[in-house]
């Protein structure tokens, strides 16, 4: 284990890097999408509701793997030409923002009504009262959920092996089929995912706990 | 509209349900598989048992952080490093048990964490030994507020199935891989109906547990 990582630090950290960056970049898109979703499903106009219920119902029900290809292979063919990294990106923020978005509706949900009543007839709009009012204190209450949503955005990004998006499990398969010694290529790999994913994951449980009481 | 019809000829359509069926018997195996073992983890991290229940849960938390992907490579590539060659099929299956039981026995555990302590209280008082208190009182009442995270992660394995392509198991993702492969003017009607397939399977399991909900409560 530590010989790969003396002969393949380099790559293992760039798909590091890559791994990060693109869940970063995932996750920013995805709670802009899935708020406004969210929003869509409390509005009073029926329309948006129906968009929103398709699009959530849509997303979440199509493995991530179908919509990345459908951006990898499709895409490029008949519109734009985009690389591995764009597509996977792509295809991890529309799969996650439909599962931020029931998150966020959630957490819209659990705020008193009363709150947006008492807005209204204070005279703010919809769109003030949910921006100053209840939005506020539903994202309180969505920390810790949309911190879980980030762990398994974390871990789906691996998705990017498939589209050559050079990210930490495209370079371990390309170091574990150099080296010929998977088995602990996939315990640096694995290490490496950890050392994301664990701190966050004990941070929310720990933030929950902190909710709840 | 032309590239439609022959995309969805008949020898086409088949190979699909051909996929489908591979993902269906992957799907249900895993989740047979993960629910038992998954609870029998669950309990054993609620109890409490001195040194078993801290390093179980140690191991659990490790898995539930690691990508699918990965253990699906340590199953198929990894293994064989250590004298054992499961076939796609088996290292999928594997893959999937080890993963969901994971996440199955935090459900589980969250699940029996929710039943009120008076239960087994007045269960114990009137009686019944613990492991009966157990199995006909907390497990039950435990399994009905489980349900719709349990829905949940089954969809989401029957979704996750579709990784097991990089390794060449025959699933309904592979199979029209290999279909607009043959003829690249059958991509866009491909993808169409791979996402009616795996939406049809997976939201017919969400109306599933839904009906059941309503049933129980």
């Amino acid at each position: 284990m530590i010989s790969i990582f003396q002969n393949y630090g380099g790559e293992l950290l760039q798909g590091f890097g890559q791994t990060l960056l693109c869940s970063v970049i995932a996750l920013f898109f995805s709670l802009i999408i899935g708020s406004m979703f969210a929003i869509f499903e409390t509005t009073p106009i029926k329309f948006l509701r129906v968009i929103a219920r398709i699009y959530i119902e849509v997303f979440r029900n199509i493995p991530l793997l179908v919509i990345t290809m459908f951006f990898f292979v499709v895409i490029p063919m008949f519109v734009v030409k985009i690389g591995g990294f764009t597509a996977g990106t792509i295809g991890l923020t529309i799969y996650t923002s439909a599962f931020i978005a029931e998150t966020v509706r959630a957490g819209i949900q659990s705020v008193d009504p009363g709150q947006m009543e008492g807005a209204r007839a204070n005279g703010l709009s919809f769109w003030q009262a949910m921006r100053y009012i209840v939005l506020p204190q539903a994202f309180r209450y969505v920390i810790p959920p949309l911190g879980n949503q980030f762990i398994n955005l974390v871990k789906n990004s691996s998705v990017l092996a498939f589209v050559a998006g050079f990210d930490l499990m495209y370079q371990g398969n390309v170091i574990a089929s150099d080296s010929l010694s998977t088995m602990s290529t996939y315990m640096c790999v694995g290490v490496l995912y950890l050392v994301i994913t664990m701190p966050l994951s004990y941070w929310m449980r720990h933030l929950e706990k902190k909710l709840a009481s | 509209m032309k590239d439609f019809i022959d995309a969805y000829s008949w020898i086409n359509m088949r190979y699909l349900f051909q996929g489908l069926w591979i993902t269906v018997i992957v799907s249900i195996a895993s989740i047979a598989g993960s629910y038992v073992i998954g609870t029998i983890l669950g309990i054993i991290r609620y109890l409490n048992i001195k040194v078993l229940s801290p390093v179980v849960g140690f191991i659990i938390d490790i898995i539930r952080n690691l990508p699918l992907l990965l253990i699906i490579f340590f199953t198929y590539f990894g293994l064989p490093n250590l004298g054992l060659r499961p076939s796609s099929v088996w290292a999928t299956i594997l893959a999937l048990i080890i993963f969901e039981s994971a996440m199955i026995a935090e459900i589980v555990r969250s699940g029996i964490i929710a039943v009120p302590t008076g239960q087994m209280e007045g269960a114990r008082a009137n009686g019944l030994s613990y492991s009966q208190t157990m199995l006909h009182i907390i497990l039950p009442q435990a399994m009905k507020k489980m349900i719709p995270a349990l829905v949940s992660q089954f969809i989401s394995l029957i979704k996750d199935t579709s990784l097991a392509t990089i390794i060449v198991l025959p699933d309904l993702m592979h199979n029209a891989q290999i279909v607009y492969g043959e003829n690249t003017s059958y991509i866009l009607p491909m993808f169409l109906m791979l996402a009616i397939m795996y939406f049809v399977v997976c939201y017919a399991l969400s109306l599933v547990s839904r009906s059941l909900e309503k049933r129980m409560s």
